[in-house]
């Protein structure tokens, strides 16, 4: 087990130091800014003295370096700073931008975990049929399948699915308004096109990578050995393939929940969900950088995380990767 | 022995053929749905090329009232300001896949450039690259380009310059990895011992060699990059107004859709039928040059 515990140690310290330089990053950005900025965000409160006082208050007289020790500091504490929305106004009453993300972050896993709970087996299930049955009619239909689902826009689908959904058969509504109060099967109910829409292109990619690694493995000369041997079809998948079908197979689900982070961005400005996706879009175009960078760290952390366990499963699932010479 | 041979010339054994016709016959062999991607493709471009040629109405011109229904007049309609919808959808092939082209050459020629550099130096220069792509990919592509935007804008330039940069990071990856196999053959030591320059040794001894991956790799680049430019136009943040583009197109017409008209399907539908057209292309193109079983 030391061995294990050691790797996913290392693997988790790189990556809290790929978080930092990517935060650094982020930050960056920040000093990137036109100088005129200031005077877009007050609109038309910016008089010279408001100005001042705005740039003071977002720390831009000081120098970058400090601006990011300040901001990296606040974060370890949950305070991620103060939006940018109604700066100008004479009330001054700019929101923290923890409050604006959180409800919507947990809207956001909402969606997420209940489109994994069903993706996650059936793409499973399918992928592992499609590598079983390859080359036949139901193969070659489902790959022709998912390969337009992939290779679609997911707001093509997603409009699709309105389509069929809302305009022809009346099953679901066209908006997924959710907010805190919703109850669990209201919100299922008002969630579900959306988390169809992208169970669709997660299935699809899902199914694609894990008939790809089975049928790779399927094609190693201990299984043409056990089956040359004689054993049943049955015994050969339970017991030669499967235990060491189970890393692909794992960072191919770690690296499609990746995917979801970023593909719930458009299903939520399709379907006008409440989520950290849609905040984060209206940000951009309001131009809110508080809110952008606060977002954009929290989808680099959950990217860095989900790639960080496909690459810890896949090393500890392989024994020579676990000790190397 | 037969007694018809003559000591004249024989006829050669191996028939040598050439370049075209190598070409055709490969053609030839090949699957359906190759096929049905290179005429989708063979057709895009002609839409492209010849739009003004072909599209009934300019692409801004306003022609009738808002969404009007599709009639004999408007083939497919207008658009809510009141401009005929085939005629930018015609209009908009011609910029969503010139501006696609222009990011995915530009986003390879630096990636495959750095990746070949890094590839044939080696050493500190491979270190510092592998780790400075490493950081940007650790950031998901749309969010950093989300990010970049609002800081800079969405002009079209930045648009171009933003998405080539984070997607040569790709292409850097691929490059390294497939020329470090070609690096550290003996041909290559040979042309270092001879004392050829660096940009000889990239370009003349490497790149030939690793010109099969690198070309499916341009396909897949593609879709990827035409994919999230029509993302980020459909957001807003892409291809600004009034130039007609898919994207923004479906964003725009997007409240047909609730009273049941397909209209803003079709700009949508024409990124998923050229995204799939490529995708066989290029699949067939990798079953040919890697001999993939299954």
């Amino acid at each position: 087990m030391n061995a294990i515990v050691r790797t996913i140690l290392q693997r988790l310290g790189l990556g809290v130091v790929t978080l930092f330089v990517v935060s650094m990053i982020i930050s960056l950005a920040m000093a990137m800014l036109p100088s005129d900025f200031a005077q877009s965000i007050l609109g038309q409160a910016a008089t010279p003295d408001t100005v001042k006082a705005f740039r003071e208050e977002i720390g831009l007289d000081r120098s970058p370096v400090i601006r990011y020790v300040d901001w990296v500091g606040g974060i370890v504490t949950g305070d991620f700073g103060m939006s940018f929305a109604g700066a100008g106004s004479l009330s001054g009453n700019r929101r923290p931008v923890i409050d604006l993300i959180q409800p919507r972050l947990m809207n956001t896993l909402f969606l997420a975990s209940m489109t994994a709970i069903v993706a996650v087996p059936l793409a499973l299930v399918l992928g592992m049929l499609a590598a079983l049955y390859r080359n036949s009619l139901f193969d070659r239909t489902v790959n022709v399948v998912t390969l337009t689902a992939v290779s679609s826009p997911e707001f093509f689908l997603a409009y699709v699915l309105m389509v069929f959904f809302v305009s022809q058969w009346h099953i679901f509504p066209s908006l997924a308004k959710v907010d805190a109060n919703t109850a669990f099967f209201e919100r299922v109910y008002r969630c579900a096109l959306p988390s169809l829409t992208l169970l669709l292109i997660i299935v699809a990619q899902m199914m694609r990578m894990t008939r790809a690694a089975i049928i790779n493995l399927l094609s190693s000369p201990y299984i043409e050995m056990a089956r040359l041997k004689g054993i049943a079809p049955r015994q050969i998948i339970f017991r030669h393939a499967l235990p060491n079908a189970w890393a692909p197979i794992a960072n191919v689900i770690a690296l499609n929940l990746a995917y979801l982070v970023v593909g719930v961005v458009i299903v939520e400005a399709v379907f006008v969900y409440p989520g950290i996706g849609k905040l984060m879009v209206d940000s951009v175009q309001r131009k809110d950088l508080p809110v952008v960078q606060g977002c954009a760290l929290i989808f680099a952390a959950t990217y860095i995380l989900l790639n960080l366990a496909a690459d810890i499963v896949s090393i500890v699932t392989n024994p020579r990767l676990l000790h190397p010479r | 022995m037969s007694n018809t041979t003559t000591t004249a010339e024989h006829q050669p054994i191996i028939v040598r053929r050439s370049f075209w016709q190598l070409a055709w016959r490969e053609l030839r062999r090949a699957p359906p749905t190759a096929w049905f991607g290179m005429i989708v493709i063979a057709l895009y471009i002609f839409a492209a090329v010849f739009a003004p040629w072909i599209a009934p109405y300019s692409e801004t011109e306003l022609v009738g009232g808002a969404y009007e229904p599709w009639s004999a007049q408007f083939l497919l309609g207008t658009d809510q300001l009141g401009r005929d919808f085939l005629s930018r959808l015609i209009y908009a092939s011609r910029n969503t896949i010139g501006i696609a082209v222009l990011t995915t050459a530009i986003s390879f020629t630096l990636g495959g450039l750095l990746g070949l550099l890094s590839a044939v130096l080696g050493g500190w220069v491979d270190q510092i690259l592998g780790r400075g792509v490493d950081v940007l990919m650790a950031i998901p592509q749309l969010i950093f380009a989300l990010v970049l935007l609002s800081i800079v804008g969405a002009s079209l330039i930045n648009l171009v310059l933003i998405i080539a940069v984070l997607d040569s990071t790709r292409v850097y990856r691929l490059t390294r990895a497939v020329a470090m196999n070609v690096v550290v053959m003996d041909f290559v030591e040979a042309a270092k011992l001879q004392g050829e320059k660096i940009h000889w040794i990239m370009t003349r001894e490497v790149l030939p060699n690793i010109l099969p991956p690198l070309t499916a790799e341009f396909g897949l680049r593609f879709c990827f990059v035409f994919l999230t430019i029509s993302a980020l136009s459909f957001l807003g943040l892409g291809i600004q107004p009034p130039t007609a583009d898919w994207g923004s197109m479906v964003k725009e017409n997007a409240t047909l859709i609730n009273y049941g008209n397909i209209t803003p399907l079709l700009p949508a539908g024409a990124i998923a039928l050229l995204t799939v057209a490529v995708n066989f292309v290029v699949d067939w193109f990798l079953h040919k040059t890697s001999g993939l079983k299954g």
